[in-house]
Order: structure tokens, then sequence, then C-alpha cells
């Protein structure tokens, strides 16, 4: 298993901020996860469906959406940052 | 000096720059995000990945470490729902070199609004929210210190 941790309008459109899915099969990249996920339909197809509004982490670091999720524990999905 | 605090509570200025001041280096350089009180705004909520925030800032500033001479930087970020008029960011570094000091400083605060996990929404008197978009011109100014 791994978890999916969601931040912001991405958080507020799926409608809960984690959660434990299957760990993906060895080469699924982070792409890969948004596309299956957005399978789901609702709040998931809603925010899911463009990932170029997306930006992710593996493991919390920044990483790009073509990358190979592999052994890390945990991936999170959100909008570009607004700090500062 | 590394001082990295990401709290949901104020924090004092003066207090910050007293420490800067007193490690020696005869320049300190800071800088103060405060939330601006544009239309019928009446709160800024930030959110952010605590499990994520504090490494990146720590990140970040070890770069600002690399790249300028520096003798101190001081990082405080708050979360939480925050009214016009309150403070949100401070940056401070201390260096004996004004450019050192004033540069880095640039850097941390163009860095932090492109590379640490926090997100803005905005309320409204109306009840009505919107999710600050990430700005296009932000991310190409952390960009421009790599070129």
């Amino acid at each position: 298993m791994i978890t999916i941790v969601y931040f912001a309008w991405v958080r507020e459109s799926i409608g809960h901020d984690e959660e434990r899915v299957e760990r993906p099969a060895p080469g699924v990249t982070v792409a890969d996860l948004i596309a299956q996920l957005a399978t789901r339909g609702g709040g998931y197809a809603q925010v899911l469906s463009d990932p170029a509004k997306l930006r992710a982490a593996i493991d919390q670091r920044f990483v790009p959406l073509d990358t190979v999720i592999g052994d890390a524990k945990e991936v999170a999905l959100f909008p570009p940052v607004t700090g500062g | 000096m590394k001082r990295i605090a990401i709290q949901a509570e104020d924090f004092d200025v003066a207090a910050e720059l007293t420490a800067l001041e007193a490690l020696g280096g005869g320049g300190v350089a800071s800088f103060t995000g405060i939330v601006r009180g544009e239309g019928s705004l009446i709160a800024l909520e930030l959110e952010h990945y605590p499990a994520m925030t504090a490494a990146q800032v720590d990140r970040i500033v070890d770069e600002a470490l690399a790249r300028w001479p520096l003798l101190g930087v001081s990082i405080i970020h708050r979360f939480g729902r925050l009214e016009p008029g309150a403070r949100i960011v401070f940056v401070g570094t201390a260096s004996r070199h004004r450019t050192a000091a004033l540069e880095s400083c640039a850097f941390l605060i163009d860095w932090l609004k492109s590379d640490a996990p926090f997100w803005k929404k905005e309320h409204f008197a109306d009840g009505a929210t919107a999710w600050v978009a990430a700005r296009a011109e932000d991310e190409a100014k952390a960009k421009g210190w790599t070129a």
C-alpha cells in the first residue's frame, strides 16, 4: 500500500486529505496514477483530468509528473504552490 | 545561525532582527510579508504540507548558505487563518557584506513563493472563497536565480 495526500482545491474536490491505495506496479508514474484516479469520476475526475494544473511530491520532495513511483511511501498531489 | 519556524502564531519582527544583529556581521536584511487588505477580502487561509514544509524550507536555506557568505538566516512562515494587516512571512539574513544580505534575502523570499508547499485561500465578506492561483512571474523570478 502507499499513501496519497491531497492539498488545497485538489483536497476539497476529492473530499478527503489522504487515502491508502494498492502499491502501483513497477514503472507506474505519478501521471499514470493521476489518470487512474481520474477514472473514479466525481471530484476525482473534476480535478485530475487536467494534469497540467497539478504538481506532485514523492516522499515529501517535489517531482515532475513523469517520475516513477517505485517504492515510495507517500505521493502528494496539489496545485502549484502560493506561499510567501 | 539557522532558524526556521512554521507556525500559526504571530512573531516579533524586532526580536528576530535583534537576534540577527547580535551575530556581529555588520549587515542585516529582512523582508516581512503582510496580508493585503484588498477589496472585500476578510481573511487569507494558509494551508501547508506539514510533513514536507520544514524540510523543504531547510533545503532552500541551505542553498542560500551555499551561495552567499551568511552568518545567519531566519525564516518564519505562518499558516492558518490570517486577517488583513497580519504578518504572513519573515525572511532575515545577516552577513558581513550588504550585497550578500540583500541578495540572499530576495532569493529566499522568491524561492519561498515558488518552492515551499503552501497554498492560500481567500475569504470574502459575502462568504465567497477562492484559491489564489500561482503567478507565472513568481516562478520566473525564482528560476531567474538559477540562470
